[in-house]
């Protein structure tokens, strides 16, 4: 099943990008999705360039911006104390991920890139996954399809993006920084990942010479006030059925002056519930005000055969998350 | 710029004892603890970072071994089961995991061993007492099959507040 694999050690980021540009090559950092991919016949490789030992891992905190070098370890990232006084939701979404080993190794360059963990996709002995081999066809649709996607999917994809970082970064309005053949460019997270439609092949809006060198979160007036709610079928270790990314600023009068909402485990991409987010906005913050908001966001979800039950499951943890938040010193 | 190589000549210390290697640019830390240095002590079981079994200490973090790749690990230092005990003596978690019977057939033992040192450390130099709840999600990488959960949990506690 696998496929063996030269290796080469980039030496620099330019170094990096130009042995890229050659067809057949992967970037490897912590590898900890690489690997089971490259197990499961999922990747192959003809040689991967290690970007392991470049110079990207630190994480810098100036007055506007906190920047997390792309090689930052999770358990790193989720460590670091101004992360988790500034940035708590993302702090919280970083010890959410996998497990104490795999936040040792990974990192939040390659949580970026992480793919999905749908099972028609992960095992090739399921012949249709139009992600793995577009044309052949979805079968999850028809499958079984409990931890699939409920908003923004297509008939020829309904998988979901794996990551809990992914969520509390799109609720932080972070920019992802990378590098190219032509230099560098920004890309806001809004933009990085990609809904299904017909191309659900394609993850993201990263091209294949590119690497990512670092994302920025700007200070926010909410940043402080954010939190992050994960639901799965066990207690540690398990991917998100449904998760939220929450963070809000009120005023004085209890008035939200601003917002932002995330769902994870629901979508292909890190879902930002701007619906959701405008009914909130201007409005009191309370439990009926959350409530109408929640209903709002998930008007338009399709459930399927056996994932239905997250449509209530995704309002009930968006009015949980958001009361969490509301509870949380300003 | 390197050029893409098949073998990977790498420098590792492994149990305080340094090898030169050539590994096959696609080999695990796990296949070469097994298949190059004979130290079967370390765990395959999903072979996927699932289960734990293979969890070894790399540079004093806990990591999976089958998640590893070795060409990446030249110049650092791994800590495996068979480094744990100073010959005969058997290190303080080693002994508590006996003491409170905290293993079935033992196969993830080595794994739930290494994963224990590496959240003790983690602890770092506060010693304050860890309580059962964070040791369950801090070991939650681990699995044993045979539920020994409840003693494993004793034995972490045992270890933890008797510094070795």
């Amino acid at each position: 099943m696998t496929s063996p694999f030269a290796y080469a050690r980039a030496t620099d980021e330019q170094d990096a990008v130009r042995l890229a540009a050659q067809p057949g090559t992967a970037f490897l950092a912590g590898g900890t999705d690489f690997l089971p991919l490259w197990k499961a016949g999922l990747a192959a490789p003809s040689r991967v360039i290690d970007i392991g030992r470049l110079a990207l891992d630190r994480i810098e905190v100036r007055d506007d911006v906190v920047v997390i070098g792309a090689l930052a370890r999770l358990a790193d990232a989720a460590g670091h104390p101004s992360i988790r006084r500034e940035l708590p939701g993302l702090a919280q979404a970083l010890l959410a991920s996998a497990s104490p080993q795999v936040r040792n190794m990974a990192t939040v360059g390659g949580n970026l890139m992480q793919r999905t963990r749908c099972y028609y996709f992960y095992d090739p002995a399921f012949p249709q996954c139009n992600k793995r081999n577009p044309g052949s066809g979805c079968g999850a649709l028809q499958g079984y399809n409990r931890i699939h996607a409920i908003l923004g999917q297509s008939e020829q994809c309904i998988a979901t993006n794996p990551s809990d970082m992914n969520v509390a970064l799109a609720a932080l309005d972070a920019v992802v920084r990378v590098q190219g053949p032509k230099g560098e460019r920004e890309i806001p997270i809004a933009d990085f990942h990609r809904l299904p439609g017909s191309t659900p092949n394609v993850d993201t809006n990263l091209k294949e010479d590119e690497l990512i060198t670092a994302v920025d979160l700007p200070a926010t007036p909410f940043a402080t006030r954010s939190h992050y709610l994960k639901m799965r079928d066990r207690a540690s270790y398990a991917f998100a059925i449904v998760s939220v990314a929450a963070a809000i600023e009120i005023d004085a009068g209890n008035k939200i002056t601003a917002v932002r909402l995330a769902l994870g485990g629901v979508a292909h991409k890190p879902w930002r519930a701007q619906k959701a987010e405008q009914q909130l906005l201007g409005k009191t913050a309370d439990g009926k005000t959350f409530q109408a908001a929640a209903e709002e966001e998930l008007a338009a979800a399709k459930g399927y055969a056996h994932n239905e039950f997250k449509i209530e499951l995704a309002k009930r943890s968006i009015v949980r998350a958001l009361t969490t938040v509301m509870g949380m010193p300003s | 710029m390197s050029m893409p190589t098949e073998t990977v000549e790498i420098g590792l210390t492994v149990n305080g004892r340094s090898h030169r290697l050539a590994v096959p640019a696609s080999a695990t830390v796990l296949d070469v603890l097994h298949d190059c240095l004979s130290l079967t002590g370390t765990k395959k079981g999903c072979d996927m970072g699932s289960c734990g079994a293979c969890t070894v200490l790399l540079d004093g973090r806990r990591v999976n071994a089958c998640l590893a790749l070795a060409a990446q690990q030249d110049g650092r230092e791994i800590l495996t089961i068979e480094g744990v005990a100073k010959g005969d003596a058997l290190h303080p978690l080693q002994a508590a995991f006996i003491a409170r019977d905290a293993l079935q057939c033992g196969y993830c033992t080595p794994g739930q061993i290494m994963s224990a040192l590496g959240l003790i450390a983690e602890g770092g130099a506060q010693n304050r007492t860890i309580g059962d709840a964070e040791i369950r999600e801090n070991m939650s990488g681990n699995l044993c099959r045979c539920g020994a959960y409840a003693n494993i949990v004793s034995a972490i506690v045992d270890a933890a507040s008797s510094p070795a």
